[in-house]
Formats: structure tokens, C-alpha cells, sequence
């Protein structure tokens, strides 16, 4: 089923046409060196925002936990329940996270710590989300 | 009538000292209207306007404090369990009622203006707009009072909730997602607390030790002290307790939560009645003392806060508290930490180190002797879990508990200080309370 669609706004427009161009794009300040997701008008670590800019990350992280989404409140996902809801570390930076759907990966069935990669899915025409597949 | 909410008073920074008005403030009265699983939308006496009414002569009731005498309103807009949920969230398009339920305002909403002119409080001169939860309310109406820009004030928290399902409809009816939404909801998160605090719990799990059914002790535990809370919904609906065979299998929701470690929405109203500590002692009822509040609303360092942020964030809290009530916790003696999702409420207890709980120690003292007639009486207002989504047990069992007047639910234990939140890890508010002021 799909999913529901993102809507880019001024700040995210950036971040949504990498991905529709299948990269993964995260700002980084080069004032204190550190990736920021999701995006924000300024640094959360040093308050800068003229140090943002946009750096395309390797993509390559690992399941930190997950739940099963069973009972959600979204109308357009009821009809996956349950499904798995993931959390996914960024191995350049642990204390960036993303969730992730693990296409492939049965309900209940995900493996916590294994290694994942940067993948895509479209969910409108044009429009891809970033999502991640365990590594094999 | 001041409406502006734009004072100081905020404490939500590290290294305040003590208050300033420490023991200088009172609650001298609640009141608690009856507590419905929905309003039925025809009974306007069982309407959020007209519980609320109740509630607020009930507290004044209690102080022995007349409408005259009322200078202050501190009143959020309903936070509606329908929120975000279209026709759950709303009584429009559906036709209105005569004046005072001619719009919104006494059905879904509450506020300082509409409760000040449908009771006819004629001295009310600070109602601000644009009030938070409760969980922050109880601390500005303790600094207005400090602060003198009232002397008697009403604060109100109105819990409404309509016929259909729990925030279903709204936004989350929609096949886009905007705004924060965007980073959340395409994976299936709606962004509500269960979410954000599922992981940091299932992340405790991991490195503690344990599982998720260790929470069963004390979710049966909530349910036993709300049967002995009069004012709260299990009480008064018959609410069997629940074992734990019920516990454990129980449906899931966000798997590994269940049913029982949420609260049940309801439709209600209560208030308090804060005043200076010098007129409380003149008052009807005996007051109890403000000693500290304060509030947080950390920033998420990414999508989704882990373990070490909420660990961090509840420390940080803590330090705060304990700091401006010049105690640590070895003072405390009642503790009511927030328990809307039963996930989150290890986090307060271990950054609290109440009764010597440290990190990783919660599941095994949930598993001791934590009735309210044993040594180690946690939580014994039975939250939200224990008395329907009110947010407000937590600060009337403190009251009460430290007046002595608890009832069944009466601590053996002393009961002269008091901590009560309505509060995630991330945002919200505590109360520091003292059965005398210093």
C-alpha cells in the first residue's frame, strides 16, 4: 500500500530533490563539524546559521531497534499493519538516526544490529523517500 | 483583564538556585468535575464547559474562596483527545447550543475568557491565552502568585473527549504529510509520545536488561491505586484490576506496547486554586506549599531521541528541581512521575533516583513492594493508567497525601514532601510540594 507523501517546504526542498535524485543529502555545519537530520535554520550544536551547508552522506548505518506497528493512527498505512518500524544509526555519525520501513524484511523478523544501506522508494509519482535494506 | 502569557516565568534553565518564592505559594483547594469516557453530545450538564464549572466551584469550595475573590485564570484549550481526528477533534459542523455553548468554546474548549465570563467572575485580572498543559500551567500560575500579578488563582485543565476513535481523522487522515510531519509520517510515525518513547525503552531493554512485560507490575499497580482513588474513571466505571495473564496478553499496539500501557481518554475537568502562602493559612482547608517548579522543552538532535538524550534530559530535570527546592531525593516522599504511556515513566524514576532507584534499576523495584501501604509507595495517585487521561491524579494525590486525607490510598510512610508532573522526557513541567513552607 502507499505510503503517505512528503511535502517539501523552503527549508526541505534541498533534502527532497537529492533524494529524488537518488542521494542522500544532510546539512553539516562547517562551524562545529556536524551533521544535522532532519534539517533545521540553524545549528542545533553551535546556533550558526550561515554555517549550514549540504553534504551528501555514504549512506550506510544499522539497526538500532524496532517496533510493529499494529494498531497505527494513519489511514493510509492501516492496510499494512503490522509492519515494521526501524531505526536506523548513520555509520558516519551515529547520533544521526532515520526510520525505515525495511523493505523485504517480514514483520517481527528484523535483525537489530545488522548492517543496512541507503535505498529508495517511490511513493507518488516523482517523489522518492529515502529507505534503507539490510545488507546481505 | 491581562491575557498576555509573555512574563518570565519560566524556570527551564539549569543552575537557577531556589526560588525565589520557595514556601511563598499555596495550593489551598481542588476540585474534580466526574470523569465520563466521552461526552454523548446531547447532556449539556456533562458538557466540558459545565464540568468544568463544577470543577472550578469545587476548588473554591474547598478554599472557602468566593468568585470576587478570584484575580487569576490559568486555562489551556482542551486538549481533546480527538485532536488531530476531524469529527473526533470538533463539534462543528454539527449545530451549537444556546449561549454558553454557542461555539467551540464549552464543548471542545476551555479558556480563562469563556470560564470568567460564563461563571461571572467580575476581578479577574490575568487570564492569558495561549496557556500550555497542565504540566506547565501549575508552575506559571505559582510564579504569578509569587510574583504578585495575581493573588488567587484558578487553574484549570479540561480533558475532553468526543465519539470516535482515539485521533484517527484530521491530519492523520491525510495522504500528505507536512510541515515536522514530513520527517515522521511517511515510515508510519504520527509523531505522538508512544513513538518517541517506544525506542529510548526498547533501547533501555537492551542495555539494562529485561523486557518489556517487566512494565506489568507496575501497570497492575496503577490500576489497584486508581480503584482506590474516588475522584478518578476506574473507580467510578467499575474498572477491574487487571493480572498479570491480562497484561501479558493483551493486545499490542505499537508492538512491544499494549493496550494497558496507555491511558484511557476521557471527558473531564479539574482545577486548582493556588494563593499566596499567607492568605492560604486563613483559608477553609488546610494549603500545601509550593517549593519549586520548573519546566523543559529539549530539542531532538535527530528524528528520533535514543536512550543517552532521554537519560540526559531526565537528569537534567532532576538537578533543576532538586536544585530550586533546595532537597534532594532522599526528601522526597511521595513521587508521581507522568505515566500517560507506561514506557516512559522508568526514565523519571531512575533520573529522580527516588528511593535509590539509579539507571537500570526500575524493573526490579517495580517488581518489589511498590503498594501504597508499603515501604516504597511509587506512584500512589495510579496516574493516568490508573484513573483515565485527566493528567491531573499526580497533583491531587500529592495534595491529598500530604494533607493526610488520601483515604485508602494513604502512604504509611511520611508524606511531607511531594513531586508531580505532567511531563514526557523531552517536555513538560514539574511541582515540588511541601506540607509546610519550608
Amino acid at each position: 500500500m502507499p505510503k503517505v507523501i512528503p511535502v517539501a517546504d523552503e527549508l526541505s526542498q534541498p533534502f527532497w530533490d537529492a533524494v529524488n535524485e537518488r542521494r542522500l543529502v544532510l546539512q553539516n555545519c562547517t562551524a562545529c563539524d556536524r551533521l544535522q537530520y532532519p534539517p533545521q535554520a540553524t545549528c542545533q550544536g553551535c546556533g550558526s546559521g550561515d554555517g549550514l551547508e549540504w553534504k551528501e552522506v555514504e549512506g550506510r548505518g544499522h539497526v538500532a531497534t524496532y517496533i510493529v506497528i499494529e494498531d497505527g493512527r494513519l489511514n493510509r498505512r492501516m492496510p499494512d499493519q503490522p509492519y515494521n518500524l526501524a531505526l536506523i544509526t548513520l555509520d558516519e555519525d551515529t547520533t544521526v538516526n532515520f526510520y525505515s520501513n525495511l523493505p523485504g524484511v517480514p514483520a517481527y523478523q528484523v535483525p537489530v544490529g545488522a548492517a543496512v544501506e541507503l535505498t529508495f522508494e517511490e511513493v507518488a509519482s516523482g517523489q522518492l523517500i529515502h529507505e534503507w535494506r539490510v545488507v546481505q | 483583564m491581562t491575557t498576555s502569557n509573555n512574563f518570565q516565568w519560566r524556570r527551564d534553565q539549569d543552575g537557577l538556585g531556589v526560588w525565589e518564592h520557595r514556601g511563598k505559594v499555596a495550593i489551598a483547594g481542588y476540585g474534580h468535575s466526574p470523569v465520563d469516557r466521552r461526552w454523548d453530545g446531547e447532556d449539556l450538564d456533562t458538557s466540558l464547559g459545565a464540568y468544568t464549572m463544577l470543577a472550578c466551584e469545587k476548588a473554591m469550595e474547598q478554599a472557602g474562596v468566593t468568585k470576587d475573590q478570584v484575580d487569576g485564570i490559568v486555562c489551556c484549550d482542551s486538549h481533546i483527545a480527538g485532536g488531530s481526528g476531524g469529527s473526533a477533534s470538533q463539534w462543528a459542523p454539527r449545530p451549537y447550543f444556546d449561549p454558553p455553548y454557542d461555539s467551540e468554546y464549552g464543548l471542545t474548549l476551555i479558556n480563562g475568557q469563556w470560564v470568567a465570563n460564563a461563571m461571572g467572575f467580575k476581578n479577574v485580572k490575568f487570564a492569558p491565552t495561549g496557556v500550555p498543559t497542565i504540566g506547565e500551567m501549575m508552575g506559571m500560575a505559582s510564579q504569578a502568585v509569587g510574583d504578585g500579578v495575581c493573588s488567587t488563582c484558578l487553574v484549570i485543565y479540561p480533558t475532553g473527549n468526543l465519539e470516535g476513535r482515539y485521533r484517527r481523522g484530521g491530519e492523520n487522515a491525510d495522504d500528505y504529510a507536512r510541515g515536522v510531519r514530513q520527517w515522521t509520517v511517511p515510515w508510519g510515525n504520527h509523531g505522538g509520545n508512544d513513538f518517541i518513547n517506544i525506542f529510548p525503552h526498547n533501547q533501555y531493554c537492551l542495555k539494562y536488561g529485561g523486557e518489556h512485560d517487566d512494565l506489568a507490575p507496575f501497570v497492575i499497580n496503577q490500576h489497584k491505586n486508581g480503584m482506590l482513588t474516588p475522584w478518578g474513571f476506574n473507580y467510578n466505571h467499575g474498572i477491574e484490576p487487571i493480572s498479570v495473564e491480562d497484561y501479558k496478553t493483551s493486545r499490542y499496539i505499537l508492538n512491544p506496547l499494549r493496550i494497558w500501557d496507555c491511558d484511557r481518554p476521557v471527558n473531564a475537568s479539574v482545577a486548582y486554586l493556588f494563593t499566596t502562602a499567607e492568605r492560604a493559612r486563613d483559608m477553609k482547608s488546610q494549603p500545601v506549599y509550593v517549593l519549586n517548579h520548573s519546566q523543559h522543552n529539549f530539542r531532538f538532535r535527530t528524528t528520533q531521541p535514543d536512550l543517552d538524550e532521554v537519560e540526559m534530559w531526565t537528569d537534567r530535570q532532576a538537578a533543576r528541581m532538586y536544585e530550586g527546592a533546595g532537597l534532594g531525593p532522599a526528601d522526597v516522599d511521595i513521587f508521581n512521575p507522568y505515566d500517560g504511556y507506561s514506557i516512559m515513566t522508568q526514565f523519571f524514576l531512575e533520573g529522580f533516583q527516588w528511593h535509590g532507584v539509579k539507571r537500570g534499576d526500575a524493573f526490579a523495584f517495580y517488581g518489589g513492594d511498590i503498594s501504597v501501604k508499603g515501604p516504597h509507595p511509587f506512584s500512589s495517585s495510579g496516574g493516568n493508567l490508573g484513573n483515565g487521561r485527566t493528567r491531573s491524579a499526580m497533583y491531587t494525590d500529592s495534595i491529598e497525601q500530604l494533607r493526610g486525607t488520601a483515604g485508602d490510598r494513604q502512604v504509611t510512610v511520611r508524606a511531607e514532601t511531594a513531586l508531580c508532573a505532567f511531563t514526557t522526557p523531552s517536555s513538560g513541567g514539574w511541582l515540588m510540594l511541601g506540607k509546610h513552607p519550608s
